[in-house]
């Protein structure tokens, strides 16, 4: 590109990292796991406390598998912020398809608990996307919404089966806490479903209708795009992927709760712009938002480790997330 | 007449960058006196205005307000100096009410209310939401409210726009009747009738200059006309009525007695496969409206058009692109993704429908996509986002994605505005091989020049209605200025 010659160093850097975001992203994660390291030597490389191996496989499974979770529902936020939207529906979605399919199971069977969790997560999502793409309710607005009536239909179902008592799938437990290699198993789930979101952002037609309304919605329907079909895909997908994240997520924790995956909601949105997935639209990368979600996951990890008591471990989080987003920004020039 | 001007500006010049807005302006008018300031298009009317206003600050020269310098920073000061300006858009806060509106800006409330009753709008409660209002109302009420002041001088700049004619004609008996009290009046306006029964005399501007003062009085039209136009450039026609092919059978889009919103009020052409259509308007003559109702973006409020000899109903620009009508709007920011690649941008529409959700096929979007820059010349050196490439290049994009979805009907507004000479000169061509390889083409352009370069035949457009029907042939600058003025009766027609 000629037109980048011409300008002074520091913006090229900068303009370079916008376009591979991943870079810095992943020298930040491996700084934190080095600091990480010399607060508590050992914990990642065993050999310099005596035990076998260069790095621990134990450590580095058990990070992967908490971020799993934390990744999927940010692929929910990745992807509606493309369009400069957000589902905040996601973590509760996410409780209720574990919750259901728990107590599904053990009166229906697994199948159709697994079904109709899911269903759960897709019904949500099209009311997100109708709200949304057809009322045109702003999707913060939308999808606290749902999410409120998400937590009380699941309290009065809760009643409603009290008796039934929950059991969690053997092959959701294999998938959230058994090992291959040391690694966990749910990276059989999260493999696929990566290259399948990162694949869908960018080689299919949906995937560029997603980055065109994010980044002029004039421009799309300009060009044809019915804007409304979009939006209801997209939150419809969203949802889906938010209970398939829930399910996970109870094979992880094997106790299903009202508040299971909430939790991870705020993070997840963390992640995606960590990642340097743009609030406004039009810019995004979901590889970016899985290194955001190690990164939290890495810097949840460090505070427990420095045994801060549970406020100041909270306020901490947050003020470091807030200071990477801003370095980023400052670095890459993207908003 | 007193010696000390009402207002006098002098010398004003303006540059933004590279280009001279305004190179030697210049506009005195005494106490009691109405100044229509008049320009085509291009000018520099507006950015004269904004300095007047003192939303601009010039380059050179000064304002003067009754004799002292307005240090007009800002459109507040120029207001306490005495300047008030009335625009074509309601300055009304729209989710307060009237009393509250006219609190903000200190207006004394019995003024105005005399002041709304001369005007013939009498019925205004000051409860009365600005919302709820109807725009014609308002306009009159933002003038109630400027007269209140009682300014020194009272700047109209196309405010009688699409009011009704009696509003019009109560407006144009009160400012003559506070001019004559003293109060001096610059009027902007494209129209004749409204100026040769208000003013006294009309400055007009041409290229950034003040080029002329002409009293009022029978005639003046034409030399306005010729003033505003200046040297005609005379630049040869590159087609002659020879090579003209006969066109007949079904229109490829007719339009019939389309009316939408306050200025659109009734509009018919045929425009046939092979022709490139000029229209040609004053700023605000319906234009936006005709072309929004043609690309699917607003309903007609009545008319019909016909695509092929049969109805069509536009709901949304989806409809219109599978009738193929395809638009390429005025403002470039409108149609582009400003921050994704010049690819996806012109592959857009390849996306749109539902079925083409599914995997890209790339092999297919290459080649479509590179047709369209070679054929355009697209610079693509900065081709990963389209914000950094220039304005020409920028349009070109735009253009390219029907070039490369493959053109039936292209909808083209303004689309020379703001570009480079050379890629303007890309453009004309353009349109005209497109005609020739069997699209139909309509053209609206700000530059008269344009019509003669590009077009088979233009229709002019004044007050929401085709006032003429010109062939390129007879379509001069004089000829064209003249029927955009409304000075031209059907004769035109031929």
């Amino acid at each position: 590109m000629s037109t980048t010659d011409t300008d002074p160093p520091l913006l090229r850097l900068g303009r370079a990292m916008r376009d591979n975001p991943l870079i810095p992203l992943v020298l930040f994660l491996f700084a934190l796991v080095v600091l990480l390291e010399v607060l508590r030597p050992g914990i990642v490389m065993p050999i310099r406390s005596g035990r076998d191996g260069l790095i621990s496989t134990f450590w580095v499974g058990n990070l992967i598998k908490f971020a799993i979770p934390l990744a999927m529902l940010a692929a929910c936020q990745v992807l509606t912020m493309l369009t400069a939207g957000i589902d905040l529906s996601a973590g509760i979605v996410a409780t209720v398809a574990a919750f259901v399919c728990a107590t599904l199971s053990s009166i229906w069977g697994v199948a159709p608990a697994v079904l109709i969790a899911l269903a759960t997560g897709l019904v949500v999502g099209v009311v997100n996307g109708v709200g949304v793409g057809i009322v045109r309710v702003h999707p913060l607005i939308m999808t606290l919404g749902t999410g409120l009536i998400a937590t009380g239909c699941l309290q009065v179902y809760q009643r409603l089966v009290i008796n039934a008592g929950a059991e969690v799938p053997t092959f959701l437990s294999w998938l959230g806490t058994g090992r291959t290699l040391g690694m966990p198993n749910g990276l059989y789930l999260f493999v696929p479903f990566s290259v399948f979101v990162i694949w869908l952002m960018r080689y299919t037609g949906f995937g560029r209708l997603l980055f065109a309304l994010g980044s002029n919605e004039n421009a799309a329907k300009l060009s044809g795009v019915r804007s409304w079909q979009v939006y209801i895909a997209l939150y419809a997908l969203s949802g889906l992927i938010a209970a398939l994240a829930g399910l996970l997520y109870l094979g992880i924790i094997r106790q299903p709760s009202l508040s299971l995956a909430n939790p991870l909601l705020l993070p997840s949105v963390a992640a995606a712009v960590i990642g340097g997935t743009s609030i406004f639209g039009g810019r995004g990368s979901y590889a970016g938002a899985i290194v955001g979600a190690l990164i939290l996951r890495v810097l949840d990890t460090m505070l427990t480790l420095l045994q801060m008591p549970e406020g100041a471990r909270t306020a901490l989080f947050g003020l470091i997330i807030l200071a990477v987003t801003a370095l980023y920004v400052r670095i890459t020039g993207a908003r | 007449m007193n010696d000390i001007a009402a207002l006098d500006a002098s010398g004003i010049s303006k540059s933004f960058g590279a280009v001279r807005a305004l190179t030697d302006a210049h506009l005195r008018v005494a106490a009691g006196e109405v100044v229509a300031l008049m320009g085509a298009n291009g000018a520099g009317k507006s950015t004269f205005v904004k300095i007047i206003t003192g939303a601009l600050r010039p380059d050179t020269g000064k304002v003067m307000i009754r004799g002292q310098e307005a240090h007009v920073g800002s459109p507040a000061q120029a207001r306490r100096s005495g300047l008030v300006p009335v625009y074509q858009e309601p300055s009304l806060i729209p989710d307060l009410d009237v009393g509250d509106n006219l609190r903000l800006g200190d207006t004394p409330v019995a003024a105005f209310q005399s002041w709304t009753e001369k005007l013939g709008v009498p019925d205004v409660r000051l409860s009365d939401m600005i919302s709820d209002l109807p725009l014609a109302t308002l306009r009159i009420l933002d003038l109630a409210r400027s007269l209140a002041a009682e300014p020194d001088v009272l700047l109209l700049d196309e405010m009688t726009a699409a009011l009704p004619t009696d509003l019009v004609e109560r407006v144009l008996k009160v400012v003559r009747e506070r001019a004559n009290a003293g109060m001096g009046v610059i009027y902007v306006s494209h129209r004749f009738t409204e100026i040769s029964e208000l003013c006294d005399r009309a400055s007009v501007l041409r290229d950034g200059q003040t080029v002329g003062d002409l009293p009022i009085e029978p005639g003046v039209e034409e030399k306005a006309v010729e003033l505003m136009l200046g040297q005609s450039l005379n630049l040869s026609r590159q087609r002659s009525s020879e090579d003209r092919k006969v066109l007949g059978g079904t229109p490829r889009l007719s339009a019939k007695d389309l009316a939408a919103g306050p200025k659109l009020t009734d509009v018919s052409f045929d425009l046939y496969s092979g022709e490139v259509l000029g229209v040609v308007a004053l700023e605000g003559q319906g234009q936006d409206e005709l072309f929004d109702v043609l690309s699917g973006f607003q309903r007609p409020t009545a008319g019909q058009i016909e695509v092929d000899g049969s109805p069509v109903n536009f709901g949304h620009p989806a409809d219109a692109i599978s009738a193929g009508l395809t638009i390429v709007p005025g403002d470039r920011s409108e149609a582009l993704l400003a921050e994704r690649s010049v690819r996806e941008n012109i592959a857009l529409p390849f996306a749109a429908q539902v079925r083409n959700w599914g995997p890209l096929r790339l092999r297919k979007e290459r080649s479509r996509v590179d047709y369209a820059i070679d054929r355009l010349q697209i610079d693509t050196r900065a081709k990963g986002e389209v914000q950094r490439l220039s304005g020409g290049n920028q349009q070109k994009v735009t253009i390219g994605r029907w070039l490369a979805a493959g053109v039936q009907t292209l909808l083209l507004f303004d689309p020379t505005r703001g570009i480079d000479v050379r890629t303007k000169r890309q453009i004309y061509p353009l349109a005209r091989e497109l005609a020739e390889n069997g699209a139909a083409v309509l053209f609206y352009t700000s530059e008269l020049e344009e019509v003669a370069l590009a077009c088979d035949r233009a229709i002019v457009i004044f007050n929401g209605r085709v006032v003429a029907e010109i062939d390129a042939a007879d379509a001069d600058e004089q000829t064209l200025m003249r029927a955009a003025y409304g000075l031209m009766n059907a004769e035109g027609t031929a």
